[in-house]
């Protein structure tokens, strides 16, 4: 685990750690409230037909974000 | 004997609407808070001596000012002070279920913790102990599973034992927001005190946080009551951001949620404990999802169960309909039959009872529709049809639901607006909300089809299908067109967030369902009773006063008088041709009555009044009645149209006649069948659909819709028929 990437660029499946969630607003109040803070370990388990939005598993449960939200947000691989 | 006021509150999708149910029974009242479009559901109970209120808060994630569900859920604790709480959790996401939990034990108030869907908890192989959450978080806490009723009395009878005791003292929770923002709390805090600061409502430390959080409606209330010292507080907050921004590159409101979360996870620790090999093991619900939303099969099976719905709510909602409509059409008989020819039975029957039973027609639509869509949300999959459509409704600013009402409204051809606009609450983002409302009537909805059907056939006889099929993607791109245009004006913002739960997929109750369809179905009723009552009597009296003088009613009598007076010298049996003849003599003028009759009513004034504009688009004064009466329901612009065209009323289902006298009619040509499509696919939709729309919105937004709609349509329609003059 080294450098952090746009969740974007994710690739399903690949383990995530949340380095840093930069929205501000009412796009961060959103994805604050639904548990994306740093720290939180997640996952990209399946995108839409058109690839936007993608659904995100936590530990506890799925959710749903757009690419241009998770542009907010930056990971880091979790190696297994 | 004592009342007690108890709220529920809750995220969404964790069970709070079936646990107020399990509760509460059949017993409960649904309306809207005070000035918002949000449901308020309330519940009364009695144990024992005691009454209870049971009210349901709005699902929320969280107690900001950023959306009016959450304000309401802050406000009614705030200021209705209710002697409890209970929050109901879905105990599967307990760490996210608990960020509400704890805004609400900061504001202090009694809470009560019901770790609900306990099952899946079982079932996922996770263990909770609720003893050690009950001590690490002071709250009683209470293990349920709401859809099987389990744990429902003993969540109740826990509640009352607390309110009792609390006696609506409130005690709130101190978190530690860190060494940057703690400081400025603690100073904040004695402030607030020391000016008595808004605390005969809130706590002073919470002040203080929702002033860190910039939060809108408390700065604003501080304001009101304080404005030098509210600008005292915001020049804290402001300074304190000035700093974190600087060391910590975050906003007070994002360390807020971190501290909380941090509060949160030091509390669960030794709460859950998850299953050590269970790692990779695929859920059911993921492993369905590897199906239900699959690049192919995904958007094809949503298309099919779309198709699904739509079927079972026209074709199986069309029976119960059908019974409906004969028992009003005998209701109207009867009446018709039993009193005096004139304006009371006039009244009655035209405008009361062809109204009203116009209206109730529509309830097993709705029926039908809600029970499909209840289900359909409580297993979870419109979630679903929001993420695999977002992409592409994203484009027009609408949000991914709006599928629904679209294609409930008529998107395949013969939908109904109604129903359609109700379906517009399963969308939680308000903008796209507000654009879905507007542009769904647009679609072929039922009373629609023979008009088009009518013209198509008549001026189009070799293309009609073609027609018909280019109407209705046209009033798909209407739509979509105009919910863009009205995005990036009237509406503009960035399309709400969709950052969303994708909750598991669960099977729906078949209470849960029932109640929710039952409540719907009731409060559009109630509607009809009222309100639309009110409208269908205006819109009677318009088309039909003031009524035609005295003299020219007797001129059409003279008329009739000598051939009556023929038919009753003829003998039954032997002149059956010369008598079919005279009657259909008869029915001319009595035709030509009713033409007569309706020209000279406030209608028929309109429809005069505004040939100068309207024959821009190709309209005389005979379209202009029928499409004001289409105000009244859109079947009424065959039937009117009949009227005004001397050919007495026209069955909407059967226009051969109609037809046939408007391709004779030199001044409605073809053109003019183009504008009048437009024109009928655009405007303003029939008033049962505005007060629906209203309902689900506003008055204002219902009205601008009415009138925006049929500005729109006026425009179309003029340029349709000028184009097409010079085409065809």
């Amino acid at each position: 685990m080294k450098t952090g990437f746009c969740l974007r660029n994710a690739q399903v499946n690949q383990m995530l750690k949340i380095v840093t969630v930069s929205a501000e607003g009412e796009l961060g109040r959103r994805i604050r409230d639904l548990g994306l803070i740093p720290g939180t370990e997640c996952k990209v388990i399946g995108k839409a037909p058109l690839k936007d939005p993608v659904a995100l598993r936590l530990k506890d449960f799925t959710l749903t974000l757009r690419n241009s939200e998770a542009d907010h947000i930056t990971v880091a691989a979790l190696e297994d | 004997m004592a009342k007690y006021t108890l709220g529920i509150a809750g995220n969404p999708n964790c069970g709070k609407t079936t646990m107020f149910n399990a509760l509460t029974g059949a017993r409960q009242h649904v309306a809207n808070w005070p000035g918002v479009t949000v449901e308020k559901k309330v519940g009364m109970i009695k144990a024992g001596e005691d009454t209870i209120e049971l009210v349901d808060l709005p699902g929320t994630y969280s107690l900001t000012a950023y959306t009016q569900e959450e304000l309401v859920a802050r406000n009614f604790l705030v200021e209705d002070r209710p002697q409890v709480v209970i929050d109901v959790m879905n105990a599967d996401a307990l760490e996210r279920n608990l960020y509400l939990a704890v805004q609400i034990m900061e504001l202090g108030v009694p809470l009560v913790l019901g770790l609900n869907m306990m099952d899946e908890v079982r079932q996922s192989g996770k263990h909770i102990d609720s003893d050690k959450l009950a001590v690490l978080s002071g709250c009683k806490v209470v293990e349920t599973v709401a859809r099987e009723g389990k744990g429902a009395d003993e969540l109740l009878r826990t509640s009352l034992e607390l309110a009792r005791e609390q006696r609506g003292e409130w005690k709130p929770l101190t978190i530690s927001y860190g060494p940057d923002l703690d400081p400025v709390l603690v100073e904040m805090q004695a402030l607030i005190e020391a000016e008595s600061f808004l605390t005969d409502k809130v706590p002073s430390r919470w002040t203080g946080i929702k002033y860190l959080e910039r939060d809108e409606d408390v700065i604003a209330r501080g304001r009101a009551v304080n404005a030098d010292f509210s600008a005292r507080l915001e020049a804290m907050a402001d300074a304190v951001e000035m700093h974190t921004r600087k060391t910590l590159n975050a906003r007070p409101d994002a360390l807020i949620a971190d501290y909380r979360y941090g509060f949160i996870a030091g509390m669960i620790k030794d709460v859950v404990t998850y299953p050590v090999l269970d790692q990779d093991r695929v859920s059911r619900s993921d492993a369905m999802d590897k199906v239900l939303t699959h690049t192919l099969l995904g958007p094809l099976i949503m298309l099919g169960i779309v198709y699904v719905i739509y079927e079972i709510t026209f074709t199986v909602g069309e029976v119960p309909m059908g019974w409906l409509e004969s028992f009003f059409g005998w209701l109207g008989d009867t009446v018709t039959e039993a009193m005096p020819d004139g304006h009371l039975r006039s009244l009655l029957v035209s405008g009361i009872i062809d109204g009203v039973g116009g209206v109730l027609g529509f309830v097993p639509l709705i029926m039908f529709m809600f029970l499909m869509i209840s289900a359909l949300e409580d297993s979870g999959y419109i979630a679903r049809m929001a993420y695999m459509l977002d992409r592409v409704f994203k484009i027009f600013g609408l949000h991914g639901t709006s599928v629904l009402p679209f294609i409930v409204s008529g998107g395949i051809a013969g939908g109904c607006a109604v129903p359609g606009v109700m379906a517009t609450r399963t969308l939680r983002s308000p903008k796209e909300k507000l654009a879905t409302i507007f542009v769904a009537p647009y679609m072929t909805c039922g009373a629609k089809v023979p008009v088009f059907l009518m013209l198509s056939a008549a001026f189009f006889p070799e293309n009609a299908a073609t027609v018909m099929l280019m109407i209705t993607l046209g009033a798909w791109a209407m739509a979509l067109i105009v919910a863009r245009v009205l995005r990036s004006t009237v509406i503009r913002g960035d399309s709400t967030p969709f950052v969303m739960e994708l909750p598991p997929y669960r099977m729906p109750t078949l209470r849960g369902v029932l109640i929710h369809t039952w409540e719907r179905t009731w409060e559009y009723a109630k509607k009809a009773g009222t309100i639309i009552l009110g409208i269908s009597i205006l819109i009677w009296a318009m088309m039909t006063f003031p009524q035609m003088p005295e003299e020219r009613a007797e001129v059409f009598e003279a008329q009739r008088a000598p051939i009556v007076a023929q038919l009753e010298t003829l003998d039954e049996n032997e002149d059956e041709d010369a008598m079919a003849a005279l009657e259909e003599q008869l029915a001319d003028i009595d035709n030509a009555e009713a033409e007569a009759a309706i020209h000279h009513t406030v209608a028929g004034r309109i429809g005069k009044a505004l040939e100068p504009v309207s024959l821009l688009a190709g309209f005389d004064w005979r379209t202009n009645i029928a499409l004001t009466g289409g105000f009244a329901a859109k079947e009424v612009i065959v039937s009117t149209l009949g009227t005004a065209y001397s050919l007495g009323e026209v069955d909407p289902e059967d226009t051969d006649t109609l037809a046939q006298k408007l391709v004779n009619d030199p001044m409605f040509t073809p053109a003019s069948a183009v504008a009048l499509i437009l024109f009928t696919m655009l405007y303003a939709p029939c008033f049962v659909t505005v007060v629906a729309m209203a309902r689900e919105s506003s008055w204002t937004w219902a009205t601008s819709s009415v009138i925006g709609s049929t500005a729109l349509a006026y425009v179309m329609a003029v340029a349709g028929y000028n184009i097409a003059r010079l085409v065809l």
